[in-house]
């Protein structure tokens, strides 16, 4: 399942770092991304952006992980040719990512139940 | 219990006034906060006042003054701004007319300065802020984030608006509950606590549902008339953020939840000039529709130092667009940037870059298959040069692929221009004083 039905997310920034928060639409789901959404994964994700290990932080009680992203220190907000300069659009592609979960999970995605 | 009613009026410098305006009439506001000074805006706004060719203030100052100030002087409601930018002075006095024009008279101004301490980083007085490397030999501005305090120093001599150029976001915000509900600038859970409501307010409609809505997954109504948002505070510090009854946008945990952790690294460990704020045991709980009660921010001594904004001349840098469409969309853009990648790669400029835009332009992925190839693609060329004339060669070449490059290139379009790169860096508190000076209308 992607993990857009299971997490909604927003990237942040300051100078040459990303923070990308994941938060979990349904608190029962938290673990399956604290066990699937790795700092290592997400560093796979952002290969070509970043220059270090991801760190992740998690906040259970929030139902939310949040992810430090460090690009090369001359790729800032004012210093980087990108066209999104701040990386605003990194967290949405994150959500791309698959998470595996059993066949019940499958056939009601949280999102919707918010929506 | 006695509350305090604060508003967000601005969560950057271009933000919209509508929802200003809507608060300062309808949302019986103690305070009114206008966040407006991105990271470049100062040093940016200090050439220009050098060359004398624009205030060293917001421009949108005259606008948002004229539209807020009646309600806000009818009201008593007090306005904390940093639209002084590179100029509080200056933003004070013409603040100070604005109100004689509208005939709110006795209006008292207050310019808080001091942030700028270009002369202390070209004396070699700052140090450098690990993950930005060096601070800059020649810098053009440098203005330290001050906290709370002159702010609040402000406000308890009478001010009824305060305009200070760089301070730290949420400290406009705590300055405000700090001076209303007298709390210890050593009572570091409460400033924790505020800093927390600062945070969340600080970028306005990113709370009320801006920044936010994905159709099918985040519903959000009636963005095109958002609401920005205010809190409810209460003397220990606990909140309610709502926003004005029937205002667009919607207030939940999840907004919330996006919010604070906007731009935050370690949870627990926020620094501002105020305190170490710790954000790990925030709570958010539903009190009703566009109703989330916060708790929860606590805090620790505030850091010995000040972070500094260092800006300095960056080179220059030159970017053209092109588009092409159809079946070979995609080969005839790659071939386009073949040619400009020989006729640019060489010489005068210093990072080249190329983005297919709508393929790799946010998050590089592999090519798409003849299958998914995409009906129209626009590529970009981006370089950075010393100077503009160098960088003018990009939009030059981009251009020039109308009649020298692939069929079918449209829609071409450039620019080049100097640009100003900023590095933080860090000073001793102490050497940092800073001043507050009056104005009445």
């Amino acid at each position: 399942m992607l993990l857009r039905n299971l997490a909604h997310a927003r990237t942040g920034d300051k100078g040459s770092i990303i923070t990308i928060s994941v938060i979990a639409y349904r608190r029962e789901d938290f673990s399956l991304l604290e066990q699937q959404l790795t700092p290592q994964r997400v560093g796979e994700h952002f290969a070509g952006v970043i220059s270090a290990p991801v760190t992740r932080y998690a906040l259970p009680h929030l139902g939310a992980l949040n992810f430090v992203l460090r690009r090369p220190p001359h790729q800032t907000v004012t210093r980087s040719l990108a066209l999104d300069t701040h990386g605003k659009c990194l967290s949405s592609t994150l959500l791309g990512i698959d998470i595996a979960v059993d066949e019940d999970r499958c056939r009601q995605p949280a999102a919707q139940s918010h929506a | 219990m006695r509350s305090l009613r604060i508003g967000a009026g601005a969560g950057y410098s271009g933000d919209r006034i509508d929802p200003a305006v809507e608060l300062a009439e309808k949302g019986n506001l103690s305070y009114l906060v206008f966040e407006c000074l991105a990271e470049r805006t100062i040093a940016v706004a200090q050439e220009a006042r050098l060359l004398q060719a624009a205030p060293g203030y917001d421009p949108l100052l005259e606008e948002r003054m004229e539209a807020v100030l009646p309600a806000c002087v009818r009201q008593r409601t007090r306005i904390i701004s940093n639209m002084g930018g590179a100029d509080p002075r200056a933003a004070a006095v013409k603040t100070r007319d604005i109100a004689r024009r509208l005939g709110l008279r006795g209006v008292r101004i207050a310019a808080v300065t001091g942030d700028d301490v270009l002369e202390l980083v070209r004396g070699g007085g700052a140090e450098e802020f690990p993950p930005d490397g060096p601070v800059p030999q020649s810098p053009i501005s440098a203005n330290a984030y001050l906290g709370a305090e002159p702010m609040i120093e402000a406000l308890a001599a009478g001010a009824d608006v305060v305009l200070t150029g760089r301070v730290a976001d949420p400290s406009m915000f705590l300055a405000a509950i700090a001076y209303e509900f007298g709390w210890g600038m050593d009572d570091w859970n409460r400033l924790g606590q505020g800093t927390v409501i600062g945070h969340l307010l600080e970028c306005a409609g990113q709370i009320t549902g801006g920044y936010f809505a994905d159709p099918g997954y985040k519903t959000v109504p009636n963005l095109a008339q958002l609401g920005f948002p205010l809190a409810e505070v209460a003397e220990n510090g606990e909140a309610i953020i709502t926003k004005v009854e029937g205002t667009g946008g919607r207030i939940t945990r999840a907004t919330c939840t996006e919010q604070l952790l906007y731009e935050i690294q370690n949870p627990a460990e926020y620094l501002t000039p105020d305190v170490t704020a710790d954000f790990s045991r925030v709570s958010f709980t539903d009190m009703g529709p566009d109703r989330i009660h916060v708790s929860g921010g606590r805090g620790r001594p505030r850091p010995s130092t000040l972070k500094v904004s260092v800006g300095f001349r960056d080179g220059c840098v030159g970017e053209g667009q092109i588009s092409y469409a159809g079946p070979g969309a995609l080969s005839r853009a790659e071939l386009a940037r073949d040619i400009l990648a020989a006729r640019l790669g060489a010489g005068r400029l210093r990072e080249l870059r190329f983005d297919f835009i709508g393929i790799d332009s946010i998050l590089a992925r592999r090519r798409p298959g003849p299958e998914s190839e995409p009906y129209e693609v626009r590529l970009r060329a981006v370089a950075r040069a010393d100077s503009l004339k160098a960088a003018s060669l990009v939009p030059r070449e981009v251009e020039a692929l109308y009649t020298n490059g692939p069929s079918g290139g449209g829609g071409a379009a450039g620019s080049a221009r100097e640009t100003i790169g900023i590095v933080s860096a860090l000073v001793a508190r102490a050497s940092v004083p800073h001043r507050i000076d009056y104005e009445v209308a």
